[in-house]
Parts: structure tokens; sequence; C-alpha cells
């Protein structure tokens, strides 16, 4: 049933930083205690375009426009406007009359779905101005763990908060915390946290743009934890390859230092704590916990088993909380507007059980074959359709959508009957993918689902650390098998042996380097097959990708001669006169598709050799 | 400044506010350069170059310019967002060291949104 009144309270990121947030609860704070509930509703929009007025409140059917609203006008505007009927004047505002000359945000669908909580200052602050962040409520979370909570407190509103590890693990990490800190008091030895910014998954760029435009918030959430798990030492281990994002996040500590945000007695509470940058050096196998670790303590990056966990015993064998950025990203807010509001997105239930559903959101890297390639922040829940179509707008350039790769190299190409699937840990898991670190590539009609199985597991052969004979051995031969099949050399049985070499290697593999290498091959066989097929029983590439399987022809009746195409040619291949057609040598043809970016007569396409060889 | 206390969180909080949001009355505008990797590698940094040239040329003293990280459609970069009083905050795609004087001489300086570059306005939904 509608309710009479709809209080709109506008929570763009401008108005959240004038304290939306706080008059949204006011004002239903108000009208509960005047027993309005069941006729007013208060709900939160997204940015209503008034932004250098905000905090905007509009109350419907009326069509009044507030403006300035601040949390102790609540009562007033609850007494006056909702109960009595009288607008309040001097909150009233008037929004310019005629059509804007721009859309708004909130109806441009890239904007529209997104959610943002992690990435909530994003294009706001200045990362590198520590005032900026406290501007719009930096280190209040802080304060508030610090003065008004206990660490257990703290540690339980992160429980119940839900929230699972970003990092694609997807361990809930109020658990993790809480047998870190439990095992540090059982031990008697001081535990560690540790923010791994490692991020080795190709196309993912996630934890490399919370570090750019917020790297504070990472910093709170860190000592935060520090707060709820008793420690005074913390790491941030950076991947090698993010220049920028650690010049911010150095500075972002040297001034937390300035105002004795880190260091000893923060905010004048007893605590002491400080944070480390460690780079590392460039190698995969260092995104993973024990392997990280070994990194930090100075030795080679090579992991070890888990069934001694490194919760108990980890970094120099002390408990070890190490969480991913963006879980890092989250803690202040968590702190600040509660579990409950935080459980409140995402799916399932989690109140009794973190396991039982995916709270919050997920910033993902939209990259690929897709129009709006970016950075966004989705609750947990949306389906795949929504962020490739509405959000990413969709395959550009007429092609069709084929797959979508999530998780990385540990994760799979989902096919498009799974595009209603909604996104969270546990459906993609169950559909063979897996929500990862946030990498998401896009894939259309010109990939071939062949060359990205064998993409993925070249790139896992040069990072595996060789610590373990079957991921050694085992990713080494099925890169050689691989690269057979996509040479047109493949043989019938390739295909149930690749399998065998995959569920050896989710067995006996040491780290889930090893044990997740599987997947990309398994999720491509399971739903491409005939791509497969196709290249090992007919030697094709449907893909037009495989080197080997395809081949560059010139259209007789497209070319008009205009020469375009003969300087780009690397290998000079291209030869004729103006205005006349002209001819492609095969032998120096590299097939790099210069020549196909410039043609503007769509005149080269690329051509099945098996095609060719039949019809010659 | 040394070792805050939690009042001084506040005092700094409604200081540093008071020019983020334009409300001292002191700038005419507020220009944010949205420079992450992917601002910086598609040529923002010549973009921030072009403008505070263009200021100082110009001797204009009520303009903030200020960066900011990423802010979201990479793909678009580079990108910068004009804040004006009493508007909606305008996000301006693609540009480079010419279009950017454009939307600060036409924009910012004569009040009349570039149409041409402008992506949309206002500030996006938080959860």
């Amino acid at each position: 049933m509608a309710k009479r009144v709809e209080v709109l309270a506008c929570t763009g990121t401008g108005c959240v930083a004038g304290g939306s947030y706080d008059v949204a609860s006011a004002i239903a704070a108000e009208a509960q205690k005047k027993g309005l509930s069941d006729e007013v509703q208060v709900i939160r929009t997204g940015c209503q375009g008034f932004c250098a007025r905000g905090p905007i409140v509009i109350v419907q059917p009326d069509n009044i426009f507030y403006c300035g609203v601040e949390k102790k006008d609540a009562a007033l505007l609850v007494e006056e406007h909702l109960l009595k009927g009288r607008p309040v004047k001097k909150l009233l505002y008037t929004p310019p009359e005629g059509k804007a000359p721009v859309p708004a945000l909130k109806d441009i669908p890239f904007f529209a779905k997104q959610r943002l909580v992690v990435l909530r200052n994003r294009g706001l602050i200045d990362p590198e101005k520590i005032d900026d962040y406290i501007a719009v409520d930096g280190y209040t979370a802080l304060a508030k763990a610090l003065t008004e909570m206990t660490p257990e407190q703290v540690l339980d509103e992160v429980k119940r908060s839900g929230i699972r590890g970003r990092g694609g693990g997807g361990f809930p990490a109020g658990v993790k915390w809480e047998s870190a800190r439990n095992a540090g008091i059982h031990r008697g030895v001081e535990p560690v946290v540790v923010c791994n910014a490692d991020e080795g998954d190709p196309g993912a760029f996630m934890d490399r743009s919370i570090i750019e435009c917020d790297p504070h918030s990472v910093v709170e959430g860190m000592i935060i934890g520090a707060r709820a798990i008793g420690t005074k030492e913390g790491f941030v281990y950076i991947r090698n390859e993010y220049p920028i994002a650690r010049e911010r996040l150095t500075k972002a500590l040297e001034q937390a230092r300035e105002y004795g945000l880190l260091g000893k007695n923060i905010l004048g509470s007893g605590m002491d704590f400080d944070i480390k940058i460690v780079q590392g050096a460039g190698a995969f196998v260092c995104g993973e916990s024990t392997a990280l670790m070994a990194s930090l303590e100075g030795n080679v990056g090579e992991p070890r088993a888990k069934y001694i966990h490194t919760v108990e015993f980890g970094y120099k064998n002390r408990p070890t909380n190490l969480n991913n950025v963006e879980t890092w990203a989250n803690i202040p807010l968590i702190i600040n507007r509660g579990a409950k509001w935080f459980a409140s997105m995402g799916t399932g239930d989690v109140s009794e059980n973190p396991w039982n559903g995916s709270s919050g959101t997920k910033v993902f890297s939209l990259v690929g074959k897709i129009n709006n390639t970016g950075l966004i922040e989705v609750p947990m829940g949306i389906s795949l359709r929504e962020i490739i179509f509405d959000i990413g707008g969709g395959i550009p350039g007429g092609h069709k959508f084929k797959a979508v790769q999530t998780g990385g190299p540990s994760g799979g190409c989902l096919p498009e009957s799974s595009l209603d699937m909604s996104v969270d840990f546990d459906t993609l898991t169950e559909a063979g993918s897996m929500m990862g670190s946030g990498g998401m590539i896009v894939m259309d009609d010109e990939t071939c689902m062949v060359d990205i199985a064998r993409y993925f597991i070249e790139f896992l052969t040069d990072e595996s650390c060789g610590k373990c004979t079957p991921c050694r051995e085992g990713l080494r031969q099925s890169l050689a098998l691989l690269q057979r099949v996509a040479d047109g050399k493949g043989k019938p049985g390739d295909i149930d042996l690749l399998q065998g070499l995959a569920s050896m290697m989710q067995d006996c593999c040491l780290c889930a380097l090893g044990t997740s290498a599987a997947n990309p091959v398994l999720s491509t066989i399971q739903n491409f097959r005939d791509e497969w097929e196709a290249h090992i029983n007919e030697r094709r590439c449907p893909g037009g990708v495989c080197k080997e399987l395809i081949q560059f022809a010139i259209d007789a009746e497209k070319c008009d001669g205009c020469h375009a195409c003969v300087r780009p040619c690397p290998g000079e291949a291209i030869t004729g006169e103006v205005k006349k057609l002209h001819a492609l040598d095969l032998t120096k043809c590299t097939k790099c598709g210069a020549c196909i970016e410039v043609c503007k007569r769509d005149a080269i396409h690329k051509v099945q050799r098996s095609d060719w060889r039949a019809a010659a | 400044m040394p070792r805050v206390t939690i009042e001084d969180l506040k005092k700094i909080k409604d200081k540093a506010k008071q020019t983020m949001t334009l409300r001292s009355g002191d700038a005419r505008a507020r220009i944010i350069i949205h420079m992450g990797t992917c601002g910086i590698s598609a040529g923002a940094r010549e973009v921030m170059s072009a403008l505070l040239k263009e200021i100082e040329t110009k001797g204009t003293t009520d303009v903030i310019v200020t960066t900011s990280g990423c802010a979201g459609l990479c793909s678009r970069e580079p990108m910068a967002t004009v804040e004006m009083p009493d508007q909606a905050p305008v996000k301006y795609v693609d540009l480079d060291a010419g279009t950017i004087l454009k939307v600060f001489r036409e924009h910012v300086m004569g009040g009349k949104v570039v149409a041409d570059h402008a992506l949309g306005s206002g500030w996006e939904t938080t959860g």
C-alpha cells in the first residue's frame, strides 16, 4: 500500500558529503516519534541535480523542494509540513526552470545502476589532501571506534555486517578478525594486520583505483581493524606495477602521521598503530596469502600448505589478519552506518550466518568488448545482463555478446545463458566461475574461447612459482597441449587429456594458483565445446583469432584501391596501384590486423584456412 | 597541524567543506581534473597544464582547480567535473588541451555548458 507522503532524501555523493544520511535517518525517526510511520515513507534517492544546495529533500506528492536541510531541521520539517501540512519556508528551494542542457547522471544507465559505498568519494575529493577526506566525514568512524566502542564491539559490528573477503575468497572478514584476535590472546603473541594490494588478475584494477582515489578509506579501515584485533603493526603489500597508487598511499600515511592518526596515542585514546608499505616485485603468486607473507618476511614468494592457518601462524609466525584493499575500504562505513545498513544491501540473510548470502556492494572493473569501459560498484545480486548491457552499454561495433570472464585466471567464462544470473559469491561459484577480485572481461563473437583458455594458462605458466610439481609441470603440459589445439594440430582425445590434467591440478596443487588454473579451461570446454571441437576436428577457429587457422584476404568486390592499408602493414605485405584492386602477399602477412583497422570499405576479412584450401 | 583531537576533526571538516562546496562565496567555480592512471595515461596532465596556464594568463583568481581520482568511466578520459554555485556539477569527457580551454571560457567564465563534451550533470548515487 502506497504511503500518503513520500520524503525523498537525496543520497548523491554531493548531498552525502553534506550529511544527508543523518538527515534522512532523523526525519524517519521524527516521523516515528510523531506516530506518522504508517503514512510517511522516507526514500533515499539518487542525485536530484541540485547539488550546490544540498542536502536536498523533496516531499511528494506536494512537489515541495527543500534545500540545505540539516539534521536539526528534521523535527521542524516533520512537525510543520508532514503533520500540520505547512511547508517550511526557510528551507524552500525553487528548482531552475527549463530543460537542463545535459542529461542528469541519474538518467544515464552507466551511473544510474551503480551504488557507491567503497567508491563514495570518487571524483569528489583530492586523494592527496587529508583535509578533503576529513571534510567528507573521514576518520569519524575511527573516532567512534576508539571512543564509543570497545574492541569487542567493533569486532561484533564487522561480524554482523556479514562482509566477505573482497579479494575473491569470500571468507567472512569478521570471522577472520575474531580468529586473529583470539589467536593473539590465546598464544600471547601480538597479531599483525596486512592489506593485500597485490591485485595480479589481468584486467582488474579495482584496488588500484580505490587507493588512487581514496587512500585514506583503506588506512582508516586498517586502524579500526587493528583496534578490534589488538595490534600495533600493519603492512600494505602493494604490487610493483602501481606507482601512482603507491605514491598516493605513501602521502596519505605521512599526512595521517602528521595529524597523529597513525603512530602513538591515536586521537588521545592510548592506541598505538602504524602502517608500513612493502612493494612487490612483479609476481602474481604473491597475491596468494602465504606467498605474500613469505615475501613480506623477505623470502622468495612461495606458498605453503594451509592446514596451519595464517590467522594463527602467519607473518613471522604471528597471528596474521590479511584482507583485500576493498574489504578494508568498507570498514569505516560499516562502523559509521552500522552492520544492519550494510547487510540490507546484497543477497541472502546474513544476520545469523555470513555464509548465507553476500552482503554489501562489489567493485568491478568492466573491460574488454564493452562500450563503457570503466570502474563500477554495484549491489550484490544485480544481474550480469544489467551490468553488461545497462551499465556497460552493450557490445561495440555491432558485435554480439559471447562470454564474460570473471575472477581472473582463477575464474571461468560464462555464456549468454548465464546473463540473468545474479552476481554474488555463491551463484558465480556454482556456475563454474567465481567472483574473484572483481575483474570482468566481456567477450564478443570475434573472441576465440580456445585462445582465451590458452592465454590464461600461458599467464599462469609464467607466474607459477615452481615449488610443486603438479602446478609447474601440469601447467607446462597443459599449455603445450593448448598451443597444439590452437595451431590446428589437436587430436581427438585432447579434450579428455586436458580435463584429466585439470582435474589432477585441482586435487594436487599446493596453492590456489594451481588448483584454480583448471577453471578457464574447464569452463570454456563446458560452455563452448563446439569451438574446441571445431579447432580439433575441423581445423577451424570460429572467432577468427588463432593465427595458424586463419588467413587474411582482400575482397575483390569491395576494395577500391584507396591505398590506406599499405603504410600500416608492418610486413609490407600489401601492394597495389591507387584506385586498383590491391594484393596481399600471404608469405609476408603476420595477421596483425592493422590493415583491417584502417580499411573503411570493410574489404579485408579473416577467412578460415581450411575453407580456403578446400575452395582452391 | 600537529596531533588532532576529535574536536579538531570537526573544525577541519567544517573549514574544508566551505571550500569544497563553494559555500564560502569566494570562488566562482571549482574544476576537478580527474587523475587516475586511466586519465593520466590519456593525457590528463596536459589538460591540467593547459588549464593552469590559461588561468595564469588571464589572471583569474576566483576559480579553484583541484584533482581527484578516476571518475569511473575510464574509456572517456580525460575527464573533468565543473562545479558552480547554484548548479549541478557537470561531467566533461574526452578532453584535451584545447577542449578544456573551451570549457573554461564558455562554461566557467561564460556560464554556458558546452554540450558537445558534457556527459551529464549531478553526482552519483551512494548505497
